[in-house]
């Protein structure tokens, strides 16, 4: 039995971890409509920029926890502003290539100005010490990011059911012409969620990077599972974005734990079970023509 | 609206997983190959068919750094003769790296090959090299297969097998580590062989394993494994990972606290120059087997490791090492039948023949196999003004594969 909680504690800290990444991509698609495959590239800057930070200007994780996403956010901006709202009237599959594009740039961006060689960010000292859980030592930092990622949850929840501003973006999804007729600026109001996306990958990005390391094609491995999470829990935003990642993390435990060799395959499986069952994902809302 | 979004969400996942399975990363064209024309008649042509983009981009990088500085301390000449090198990159890809091989054979006309870092790369360009007749100089492809099953009066290897590599740890570990071992390796050929050859050694010098875990290339995160691991009674744990995965699992096996109660052994990669700044503290104790370590203490490998750090400004890693011995077994075979390289038949005869003190030690060639004859060492990584270091603790002498 105890075996059993703390493959439990590793598959929650995991799916947490997922969550942090992928919640910015589902937001991003919930709400504009956009797919942004760049959105592992902005994970992996934040990340690398978080290693410049320390190892450069200030030796403090909490310091490029603060920056790094930031950084991110205003190339979010500049992105949005200029790449991405000339494409708007063109259809989704014309952001997908825009942004896939975007990512290979970044891709070899990252590999000139860092190198190809493993870098790694420290855990921060407050957290790196370690807690017994089941008989087993768990680091501080893993059982940290289930707190953080439930936080994350709830202030984004938050943001979006009960807040003026959540209920613009809301209503914006349903019905652009209508927002605008009300006097609001929707173009703001993508451009917002849009960098809001590219914050939400940093802070991923920074968190992930003392459990990940930071390589070249760290951007690759994110992303496939970060749409493999959003598949899985549809397009109903947050909630089931939440859902997902905790899933695939415990599926991923399970099986890593019972048949290692083929934990990939049994996500992969999980996946396509799912959409048999529910085409639209876990908590996708029904489609309607 | 949904439906066309759901719609190109699987449309983009199947593409990108369709990206990842056939090659990961950029699809980077730029070589700098130089213009066929541009190569005087008479100069000797190199062909080095390394990764210089994906997961293996930086192992390529390190191998071409460690030729390049061979070839400059013999000024780029044999016999008066010009050499030049031909760079083609490879990816991890079997399929390209047969059409640049090609290019480089058919084309550019080179007089010896080298390279790859991949297993399915030597493989795929195994039987192609072989019916043209082009030496080939293997120059980190590390699968058992190649000097065995599908050896080649063409290829001479050396780097390593896998063989050697898990085998040199196995009697040792057996007697000075522990009698029950729990094994992990990344889940792919080369993962498998140095695992089967460290449990065949063990075993046969009386040890038991007591279970085996392969998790997956690239997996993200190791802690079920660990768990697995931990509770079980092994005396210690032999692990093969590389790259980012040594990164993580070694970092990981230290936050999930194995690290002060089951000593971690296991093949070089492990705790590599290349991945340890990433591990910071976490590789200390650990004990591996390899055939060179940045601390080395022979003068060869002390001029080496200098003249590395004056032109590079870095450390060597062991792929450096590879680069550097490739490019002097090229060398030096070519100056033992003064730079004529009208015969291929030849130039195999004349490298076969290379015996040298490279700084990771004696080396020559095994003439049944085609494989290096080495010494393999045993390091224990250790803490030293804050940050780690390997040292040489024993080493197994002339260590030759058995060939089949």
């Amino acid at each position: 039995m105890d075996i059993f909680g703390v493959v439990i504690v590793n598959g929650l800290s995991y799916g947490l971890l997922l969550f942090i990444i992928t919640c910015g991509l589902s937001l991003v698609f919930g709400i504009m409509g956009v797919l942004n495959l760049a959105h592992g590239s902005m994970y992996m800057l934040a990340a690398y920029m978080a290693y410049t930070i320390t190892t450069v200007f200030a030796p403090n994780f909490w310091v490029a926890l603060l920056v790094a996403p930031i950084l991110v956010g205003i190339i979010a901006f500049v992105l949005e502003i200029v790449l991405l709202r000339p494409t708007y009237h063109l259809g989704h599959l014309s952001q997908v290539l825009l942004t896939f594009g975007l990512a290979y740039i970044f891709h070899d961006l990252a590999h000139w100005i860092w190198g190809s060689n493993v870098l790694s960010l420290n855990v921060p000292e407050v957290l790196s010490g370690s807690v017994s859980l089941f008989g087993q030592t768990f680091p501080l930092y893993r059982i940290s990011l289930i707190g953080f990622g439930i936080l994350l949850a709830i202030l984004l929840w938050l943001l979006q059911d009960k807040t003026r501003w959540g209920a613009i973006i809301r209503a914006g999804l349903t019905d652009k012409e209508m927002v605008s007729g009300l006097g609001i600026n929707i173009k703001l109001v993508f451009t917002a969620v849009f960098i809001l996306g590219g914050i939400l990958a940093g802070i991923g990005g920074v968190v992930a990077a003392p459990i990940l390391g930071l390589f070249p094609g760290m951007e690759f491995e994110i992303l496939i599972l970060a749409l493999v999470v959003l598949v899985i829990g549809g397009l109903g935003s947050i909630a089931g974005t939440f859902v997902a990642s905790i899933l695939v993390g415990l599926v991923e435990a399970f099986s890593s734990f019972y048949f290692p060799q083929i934990s990939l395959f049994v996500i992969f499986a999980l996946m396509a079970l799912i959409l048999i069952v529910r085409p639209n994902g876990l908590l996708g809302k029904k489609v309607s023509g | 609206m949904r439906k066309s979004k759901m719609k190109v969400l699987w449309f983009a996942l199947f593409c990108l997983i369709l990206a990842a399975c056939s090659s990961e990363g950029s699809s980077n064209e730029a070589d700098d190959a130089i213009d066929a024309d541009e190569v005087s008649e008479d100069a000797i042509k190199v062909g080095a068919l390394l990764p210089y983009s994906g997961v293996y981009a930086s192992l390529g990088e390190h191998l071409t750094k460690g030729m390049e500085l061979y070839f400059d301390e013999v000024d780029w000449e044999v016999n008066g003769k010009e050499i030049v090198l031909l760079k083609e990159d490879t990816e991890a890809d079997p399929q390209n790296s047969l059409r640049r091989a090609r290019r480089l054979i058919d084309q550019y006309e080179v007089d010896i090959l080298t390279g790859p870092v991949s297993t399915a790369v030597a493989y795929a360009l195994r039987d192609e090299v072989d019916s043209n007749q082009v030496p080939f100089l293997v120059s980190h492809a590390g699968g058992d297969d190649l000097t065995r099953d599908m050896r080649s009066d063409y290829i001479w290897r050396s780097s390593f097998s896998s063989w050697q590599i898990g085998h040199s740890l196995g009697e040792w570990a057996y007697e000075n580590v522990g009698e029950k071992i729990y094994v992990a390796a990344a889940d792919y050929a080369f993962g498998h062989e140095v695992a089967a050859a460290f449990m065949t050694a063990f075993e046969e010098a009386g040890g038991e394993i007591i279970g085996e875990v392969y998790p997956p290339l690239g997996n993200n995160d190791y802690a079920s494994h660990l768990t697995q691991i931990n509770s079980s009674d092994a005396d210690a744990v032999y692990a093969f990972f590389a790259g980012s995965d040594a990164a993580r699992f070694v970092q990981q096996y230290d936050e999930y606290g194995l690290k002060d109660e089951i000593p971690l052994i296991g093949a070089g990669w492990l705790v590599g120059e290349d991945v340890r700044p990433a591990q910071g503290d976490s590789p200390e104790g650990a004990i591996v087997s390899i055939f060179w370590d940045y601390n080395l203490d022979t003068p060869e490998n002390i001029a080496f490791v200098e003249a590395y750090e004056a032109k590079y400004d870095e450390r060597p890693s062991i792929e450096s090492l590879e680069g550097y011995d490739a490019a002097r077994i090229i060398v030096e075979a070519l100056e033992s039948i003064e730079g004529d390289t009208s015969d291929p038949d030849q130039i195999v005869e004349a490298i076969s023949q290379v015996e040298i003190d490279s700084p990771r030690g004696h080396i020559r060639f095994d003439q049944d196999t085609h494989h290096i004859i080495q010494n393999m060492y045993i390091t224990e990584t250790v803490i030293e003004d804050g940050q780690t270091e390997n040292y040489v603790i024993d080493s197994v002498e002339e260590v030759i594969d058995p060939g089949e």
